[in-house]
């Protein structure tokens, strides 16, 4: 099964790119586990600088800006 | 470049709303028009360049740089303007904080990034170009960059690491040089969209700011009479800066909400430099930014920090007030 990380603090993008996660693995009808991670000690054991970060399978995907639906869904179906 | 918006404005006060002209009702409708349409414009115009930007900026390559080379203080000025550059939202500046100090960055220079970060930034740029026009906007912006560069070295100097939370000091001692993984490699045309979207975005989420802003600016503009504040606050009073700025410091609202209203301020008769520092208090220093620190500082180095800063923003105003 695959996996997505949204790494953020909470700020609005982070929530935006969260919801976008939610709604891209609904629409593909795949079994994903989709995580939220809003502690900063944990973020960091990432490597992270900007947030937020999309992650699939621990890779980093998008990072910095929000992630599209289409663009999650085509991650996905990599 | 907005006379034709003014044209359009005036002939939708007076002639579409019917509203007097020279009225207080038809100046104030008037202002809040023209302001609202011009701000959305510009906002959308920055905020895309500045997408753009970001979308290429290699932010790691920046901080490996960093944190690789000896640069007799020019460090500082890269991590200021660096921060100047980075994008509005506020909660990023956590995680960079703690990527630059975790790659092994002075803590005076990543102080650098987190002073300048949330003072210019591209809605704050937006604004001030549509208010006060292209010259106080590069003045405001340089000494946002040049008041970077001071703090973050007299707080480098502090000594403040034995302040920082003990898990973020045992990552300092941890601290390595390892490269971070580079950055995403797509095509022009997949960003532009993203990009296009933030923007819209970013108006989305300052919009109801800049309308109250703007509306109160609006009802302040059409009723307080020009020249009202100076009974008060005059370019004389020494106390005026320093006032501000400990009004504004506890006060939270992003550049949107507090611009239009320093732009009425400024009209009627309170000083730039006064208003300015008023405005970088607001947007710079504020109390949900101390909570998100306290993350990874303690109170003292919270406190310190506030200081150096506040200290830092009134005597610019001093500055801003004598040049401008």
């Amino acid at each position: 099964m695959k996996q997505i990380k949204v790494l953020g603090p909470g700020c609005a993008k982070c929530v935006t790119t969260y919801k976008n996660a939610l709604e891209a693995v609904k629409s593909l009808n795949m079994e994903v586990e989709v995580i939220k991670i809003e502690d900063i000690e944990e973020m960091m054991k990432y490597n992270i600088l900007s947030t937020p970060v999309l992650m699939i399978d621990n890779n980093i995907k998008v990072k910095g800006r929000v992630a599209e639906i289409n663009e999650i869904r085509e991650l996905l179906q990599q | 470049m907005f006379d034709n918006l003014q044209l359009f404005t005036d002939w939708l006060t007076y002639s579409i709303f019917g509203l007097e002209h020279g009225s207080k009702m038809g100046a104030a409708v008037n202002f809040f028009i023209f302001d609202t349409i011009k701000i959305i414009i510009l906002l959308f115009f920055i905020s895309t360049i500045m997408g753009f930007v970001n979308s290429y900026f290699p932010i790691e390559k920046v901080k490996n740089y960093l944190s690789k080379n000896k640069l007799y203080g020019l460090e500082y000025f890269i991590a200021s303007t660096f921060g100047a550059i980075t994008p509005f939202c506020s909660c990023s500046s956590v995680p960079l904080f703690i990527g630059f100090v975790k790659g092994g960055i002075p803590l005076g220079v990543t102080f650098s990034f987190l002073i300048t970060s949330p003072l210019v930034n591209e809605v704050a740029i937006a604004m001030f170009i549509s208010m006060f026009g292209i010259k106080p906007t590069l003045i405001y912006v340089l000494s946002g960059i040049i008041m970077g560069i001071i703090g973050g070295f007299i707080l480098g100097k502090l000594k403040l690491e034995s302040n920082l939370m003990p898990w973020a000091q045992k990552l300092i001692q941890s601290s390595t040089q390892e490269d971070l993984i580079e950055g995403e490699k797509t095509a022009f045309s997949k960003r532009v969209f993203p990009v296009i979207n933030e923007s819209i975005g970013i108006i989305k989420s300052v919009i109801l700011y800049v309308l109250i802003g703007i509306g109160l600016g609006a009802l302040m503009h059409g009723y307080i009479p020009t020249g009202f504040f100076e009974k008060y606050i005059s370019k004389d009073n020494p106390f005026a800066v320093p006032i501000a700025v400990l009004l504004g410091v506890p006060m939270y609202s992003n550049a949107a909400g507090v611009l239009p209203i320093i732009q009425v301020l400024v009209q009627k008769g309170i000083p730039l430099g006064t208003a300015i520092s008023f405005m970088m208090a607001v947007v710079g220093l504020s109390i949900p930014e101390a909570t998100l620190l306290k993350k990874v500082m303690d109170w003292k180095m919270i406190f310190i920090f506030f200081s150096v800063v506040a200290l830092c923003i009134i005597l610019s105003g001093y500055l801003f007030n004598i040049i401008l």
